[in-house]
């Protein structure tokens, strides 16, 4: 399709805008003005909207086809949210208003909405509190572990500069862990997919901050020694860090602070229902026990005695601010509906169709895909395509396979302690025929690994680009459109 | 719920097939041996009792007040049209695209994004998204201690002091020497900002328009900067290129900025959008996903996600950031926000901007005991000092409707009688003069 700078003409205008009131002059000094126009398109309305509705066309999305990528959690985003999040009240309000009156009075409602939704998330997760400013899961990792790096400080205990984190982690974990200043070192995984219990206990020391474990691990798996992980770095006077990207798994029915975490991070953008938007705006709060309750950001959304919301500043062991204000508000406001929606019973529906609907696909799929770690998974199931790998069809070209038949590909290749991974995730949200159908994809494309293997190298044939060329993107870099010759 | 689709029936011949009777013995299998929580939580709620309750609270924030508010974050008018893009679902609920095929969609978008981020900037090279102005303008900082090998940085205080305090915050940890230099009454005072850059700098990171809104020339700062092999990174107001010199011609290496005023409502503080632009040098060093065009198989056009060994999931530890999901559906609202205004229609709405900022100034500075506070060049923000403590003026000024700007003493102790009053298109001659008005009669 045509980029839209290729369907531009000049003198066409897509929008309208008052009359001046006032004379049209400005206070820009000669020698800063611009010389060139910059070349932005000019287009009629309707042009800009047929451009991008047919754009949206070439996407897969939830609302359009099923959607299994695990860890991401593609659960359904309910309509209504959205318009919630559209509400003048909300949407046109300034960030700076509550400075302008002591004591927030002129936003009280958002205010109320912050705080009911850190307010259920601390008692979801088994926390002391909630910050809601993290404004994506990496950057309330970050935000967790700049809040164990400041836990340490305080104590004076200056030496403990190593993160251990599992070899099954998302990258983000370590990449994370690095900004807030932390050195990485690798626990790896036993044969049964949990953390090795032996190779902890080596690795911890005086010089170790803490464990970011994710929890239900990566695997899909529920480690069953959680608890006695999270006493042994306590003993060996570290943090425990719990990854909530995979949250959806036990909402309701665990919480991580009753297992023995100190700190973790969820995704709205997953557990919570709000839309991924294609790569984000997402939004990652941060819950805390007690003892982490001093260092967490500012500002802090608080609840007075007269029922009334307040912000609050002054605590001097916060680490600061992560954020420019309260977090992505707009998706905390939807994820708060959500909240609303579900209730005490929701939560736990939700994490007991999510356990269910995973193992139905994996109970199906088990013949044949291999298993690494063959147990009973929680939301989601992994297994690898090595099998068909030694018939020359990898992941990458089931996933494409999966393409043409209908369904968004599952995770491949992640985690990278299993060969040819594909890690699925259902959702709570997807119906048994949707299941079915994905299942009988799946073992159809199994059968032609064996039978026709090379059918499978082309696909997908039947989206608007085949297979493209990744290597050429990257060493000759084409990042944007140069400015078309005159 | 109507979140669920397994009926009673379809749940009772799905655990039989993963061999349980009841959900309780699913748990035990998975190994979730615990008994469930009690949770001090309501019961779940219909979504009109849900929009009922938000419907509520919505009603008790202030949005009726006629905005002069700004520093950073602008009132601009958005075409209907942008929702109705981002509302497409299949842009909504998709995820990153990493499968290129089945999204084509969310890719194109985005390189037009980039291209038309690179436009506005004059630079060769801008990423996908970051989370905001803010962390935006950090991941800069970091990107140029990472090509220098170097950890001192200049810190200009008249960057606006909202990034300033996120700044010091990320830094507590990196062993990053932060020198913040003190601003002149409305500008960045240029001058003691190169007297700060030692051989050891790293960058210096200013603004433009600075936060008190005054536009400066940056052209033979850059030069003095990179004389002395320090990057100079400026954080910038799309909106205001439309009229300015464009970053990239005054030499800046990188330039970042909050792109809220690109078609994204103020909604409290977020999802905003952080931008990122680079010269060529250091695309490879630059953090966040970013979007190549390429081709398949038959030679056809198409997009990927590109250089992705830059990244978390590949690098790890050693990325060159740790930030995953992006602001992507706010990058596709500037994207269709620059696409509806177009190329005149971005120059027209900065014109306004200008004009009515010139003409509320005037009306302001007309009043007994106001006074000008700095030069004469800015766009659309302005500071004034009042009679009063500004703060307290604003108070006033709210209960007569208005919420007539940002009091700096807030963040600049010694300026508590300074205003810093933002206006844009939306505002008319009928409200800035009923602000003048208002603020006469409260002094």
């Amino acid at each position: 399709m045509k980029l839209i700078f290729e369907k531009s003409k000049p003198g066409r205008r897509g929008s309208s805008l008052p009359k001046p009131s006032v004379p049209v002059v400005d206070r820009i000094p000669a020698h800063l003005r611009r010389n060139q126009p910059a070349e932005l398109p000019e287009l009629s309305e309707q042009e800009v909207i047929r451009h991008f509705i047919n754009l949206s066309r070439k996407n897969m999305g939830v609302d359009t086809n099923f959607y299994p990528l695990g860890s991401c959690t593609m659960k359904y985003n309910p309509k209504f949210h959205e318009r919630l999040a559209a509400l003048p009240g909300f949407a046109e309000l300034h960030p700076l208003l509550p400075q302008l009156r002591h004591g927030g009075q002129l936003t009280q409602g958002a205010l109320a909405v912050v705080y009911e939704a850190q307010s259920i998330l601390a008692e979801l997760l088994g926390f002391a509190e909630c910050t809601m400013q993290p404004l994506a899961g990496a950057h309330g990792e970050l935000t967790g572990a700049m809040l164990i790096a400041a836990y340490h400080r305080s104590r004076g205990d200056a030496k403990r500069k190593i993160m251990l984190i599992p070899d099954a982690a998302h990258g983000t974990n370590p990449a994370s862990a690095a900004v807030a200043g932390f050195r990485c070192e690798v626990v790896r995984s036993d044969a049964d997919g949990n953390v090795d219990l032996e190779d902890l206990r080596a690795k911890l020391n005086d010089e170790v901050a803490g464990l970011m474990l994710t929890c239900p691990n990566t695997l899909g798996l529920f480690d069953p020694n959680v608890k006695t992980i999270c006493e042994l770095v306590h003993a060996a006077g570290a943090l425990a860090y719990c990854d909530g990207a995979n949250f959806n798994a036990i909402i309701g029915r665990l919480r991580p602070g009753d297992l023995g975490f100190d700190v973790m991070h969820v995704n709205l953008h997953k557990t919570f229902a709000t839309p991924h938007g294609g790569g984000g705006p997402g939004s990652g709060p941060v819950g805390v026990a007690e003892k982490l309750v001093p260092f967490l950001p500012v500002s802090r959304v608080a609840k007075r005695a007269d029922g009334t919301y307040s912000l609050e500043y002054t605590f001097p062991e916060s680490i600061g601010y992560i954020a420019p204000f309260y977090g992505n508000f707009g998706v905390i406001l939807k994820a708060y509906a959500y909240m609303l929606t579900l209730g005490r019973e929701g939560f736990r529906r939700v994490s007991a169709h999510a356990v269910l609907n995973a193992n139905y696909v994996r109970a199906r799929l088990a013949g044949a895909y291999r298993q690494k770690y063959d147990r009973p998974c929680m939301h989601e199931c992994v297994f690898s395509a090595s099998g068909q790998a030694e018939k020359g069809v990898h992941a990458l070209d089931i996933a494409k396979g999966l393409i043409d038949r209908g369904f968004h590909p599952p995770t491949m290749y992640f985690p990278l302690i299993v060969p040819e991974a594909l890690m699925i995730e259902p959702t709570e949200t997807e119906s048994k025929e949707t299941l079915d159908a994905f299942v009988d994809a799946m073992l159809e494309l199994a059968e032609l690994a064996e039978t026709h293997p090379e059918k499978l190298h082309q696909a997908p044939v039947t989206t608007p680009v085949g297979r493209l060329d990744e290597t050429a993107a990257a060493r000759k870099p084409r990042l944007s459109e140069p400015v078309a010759e005159k | 719920m109507p979140y669920i689709a397994n009926t009673l029936e379809d749940t009772t011949e799905m655990l039989r097939t993963v061999g349980c009777s009841s959900f309780e013995e699913l748990w035990k299998l998975v190994g979730v041996e615990l008994p469930p929580p009690p949770l001090n939580l309501p019961p779940g709620l219909s979504e009109y009792e849900v929009v009922c309750r938000l419907r509520r609270l919505a009603s008790k924030n202030a949005v009726d007040l006629v905005n002069f508010l700004g520093a950073g974050y602008y009132d601009h008018l958005i075409p209907a049209a942008v929702s109705e893009i981002t509302g497409r679902t299949e842009f909504y609920t998709a995820y990153t695209p990493y499968q290129p095929e089945a999204s084509q969609g969310t890719l194109q978008a985005i390189y037009e994004y980039q291209t038309m981020i690179c436009r506005l900037t004059a630079m060769p090279v801008a990423n996908a998204s970051l989370y905001d102005g803010g962390t935006a303008l950090f991941e800069a900082m970091m990107l140029a201690c990472r090509v220098t090998g170097k950890r001192r940085v200049v810190l200009s205080e008249a960057v606006s002091p909202i990034f300033r305090r996120m700044i010091r915050c990320y830094c507590c940890n990196l062993d990053i020497e932060l020198l913040e230099v003190p601003a002149g009454p409305a500008d960045s005072a240029i001058g003691k900002l190169l007297e700060a850059v030692t051989p050891e700098t790293a960058c210096v990171l200013v603004q433009y328009p600075n936060v008190f809104g005054t536009v400066e020339d940056w052209s033979a700062f850059t030069a003095a900067v990179h004389d002395r092999k320090a990057l100079a990174v400026c954080s910038t107001y799309p909106i205001a290129l439309a009229l300015l010199t464009p970053p990239g011609e005054m030499g800046f290496d990188i330039v970042t900025g909050e792109g809220q005023s690109l078609g994204i409502p103020l909604s409290f503080g977020g999802p905003y959008l952080g931008f990122m632009a680079v010269t060529e040098k250091y695309l490879r060093k630059m953090p966040g996903r970013v979007v190549g065009r390429t081709v398949d198989g038959a030679g056809r056009e198409g997009f990927v996600l590109t250089l992705q060994t830059r990244e978390q999931h590949i690098r790890r530890e050693n990325a060159m950031s740790n930030i995953c999901s992006n602001e992507n559906l706010c990058a596709l609202s500037a994207l269709a926000y620059l696409s509806c205004v177009g190329k005149q229609g971005l120059i027209d709405v900065a014109r306004a901007c200008a004009a009515n900022a010139v003409f509320a100034r005037e009306q302001l500075l007309a009043i007994d005991g106001v006074e000008a506070v700095g030069g004469e060049a800015f766009f659309n923000e302005f500071v004034i000092r009042l009679p009063l403590d500004a703060a307290e003026a604003v108070g006033r000024l709210i209960d007569k409707g208005y919420a007539a700007g940002f009091p700096l003493g807030r963040y600049y102790p010694e300026r508590g009688n300074q205003l810093l009053v933002a206006v844009t298109e939306k505002r008319t001659r009928e409200e800035i003069k009923g602000l003048a008005n208002a603020l006469e009669a409260v002094l």
